[in-house]
């Protein structure tokens, strides 16, 4: 079966684009929504600009779809993103990253029904600190690229997912409830390296964003 | 030791339907082995002491299509918990001799949250629950089992006379305690 990758850039969506391809599914493109609204309900939005190099990487097709990010549009911009994936590369799927997010899950499932495709969420109902130790093991580099909860502040990003990074996550989750994997929207990542990449891609700049405890880094890709 | 059965066609399924009820059950140290509805054999049911079988997405229906791979529900004297398409399948099993699923499965989507009336206790749920559906069908029961929640559409049964369960929702998603207290009946 010929699948979709809903894109953002982040961990998840490349983790469950490894799990579609280790699974020996092909991989038609990657779908990825640019989102105007940094506040989006259903998007990923730091540093989302440089998922045409991970594709690259990946010598996979990309369809990039732009949406103002309100509400109920996004969802129409959504559908309008998979249906020209549905023409343009056959795909008889959809794959997301979702993990907790019933709010994004079911929209996308909606979609899906819609469009008589299949729907997968291979990261579904993951333990969170599971998830981070797959990426470590399976070799993914993956850095921080947005903070947005307390006491997360602007020195986290460009912070790589490690086994460092488990640790502090692990005592943050503790004491201020946390997620460690970010699935309340604590954090955002960016994904430089995966199994799927044929090469690594480096950061040749970057602007970082933000106040307090809400930053956001836009990076540019050599 | 649990046997959890796999209703999935696609292998990328297993991952959102199976494995978060493996993980509940690892959580808890209850010991599992699951295996493929198709690749069951007689010793897995005599050494299991009860059986879950899990769902699969709403297109992913292969499994119906195979309903008499599922006969020896009607002679299995353990506890069975039906996910979704497992409730499916306890209903087509039970309800229909010829295994046509076209009499018995009546079209309903629904996706997402859902609030559900409980009117007696269903493994642990009782009053008004939030539960997570994802199907577009429902099974209508015959009188064989009991009905738990209110509406045309069942979403949690009970054979009358045997430990046999069904839930249309997905607990692993907001219900895990009713997994845990079915492997602990």
């Amino acid at each position: 079966m010929k699948l979709g990758i809903l894109f953002s850039g982040g961990k998840d969506s490349n983790y469950a684009a490894y799990l579609a391809k280790k699974e020996g599914y092909s991989i038609g493109c990657l779908i990825s929504i640019i989102s105007e609204n940094n506040e989006s309900f259903m998007f990923h939005t730091p540093s989302i600009s440089a998922v045409e190099k991970q594709a690259e990487a990946m010598k996979i097709p990309i369809v990039i779809v732009k949406t103002k990010g309100e509400k109920e549009k996004e969802l129409r911009d959504l559908k309008k993103a998979i249906k020209i994936a549905i023409d343009r590369y056959k795909i008889e799927g959809i794959v997301t990253g979702a993990v907790e997010s019933v709010y994004q899950a079911s929209r996308i499932q909606k979609i899906c029904n819609t469009l008589n495709i299949e729907c997968f969420n291979p990261l579904w109902q993951k333990n969170q600190l599971e998830l981070l130790g797959d990426l470590i093991r399976n070799k993914f580099e993956v850095i921080i690229v947005g903070v947005f909860a307390y006491p997360l502040d602007s020195s986290w990003l460009g912070k790589k997912i490690d086994y460092n990074f488990i640790d502090e996550i692990k005592k943050l989750n503790h004491k201020y409830r946390i997620d460690p994997a970010g699935e309340g929207g604590e954090f955002e990542t960016f994904v430089l390296n995966s199994p799927l990449f044929n090469k690594k891609l480096e950061i040749k700049e970057y602007k970082d964003y933000g106040e307090k405890n809400s930053w956001r880094r836009e990076i540019k890709i050599e | 030791m649990i046997l959890i059965i796999n209703i999935c066609k696609e292998k990328l399924h297993y991952y959102e339907f199976v494995k978060p009820i493996e993980d509940i059950l690892r959580y808890k140290d209850i010991k599992f082995f699951t295996k493929p509805y198709n690749e069951l054999t007689k010793r897995d049911l005599k050494k299991t002491k009860k059986v879950i079988i899990c769902g699969t997405s709403i297109y992913d229906n292969e499994f119906l299509e195979n309903c008499p791979d599922f006969d020896w529900l009607l002679n299995f004297n353990k506890p069975v918990l039906g996910i979704c398409g497992g409730m499916h399948l306890i209903g087509t099993v039970f309800g229909n001799k010829t295994h046509t699923k076209k009499t018995l499965l009546k079209k309903k989507t629904e996706i997402g949250f859902y609030n559900e009336k409980f009117e007696e206790d269903f493994l642990g749920l009782i009053g008004e629950k939030e539960v997570y559906h994802l199907h577009n069908y429902y099974v209508r029961f015959g009188k064989d089992f009991l009905i738990f929640t209110g509406g045309k559409c069942a979403q949690a049964i009970k054979h009358r006379e045997r430990e046999i369960y069904g839930v249309l929702f997905h607990p692993e998603v907001r219900n895990k305690d009713l997994i845990t207290n079915f492997c602990f009946l």
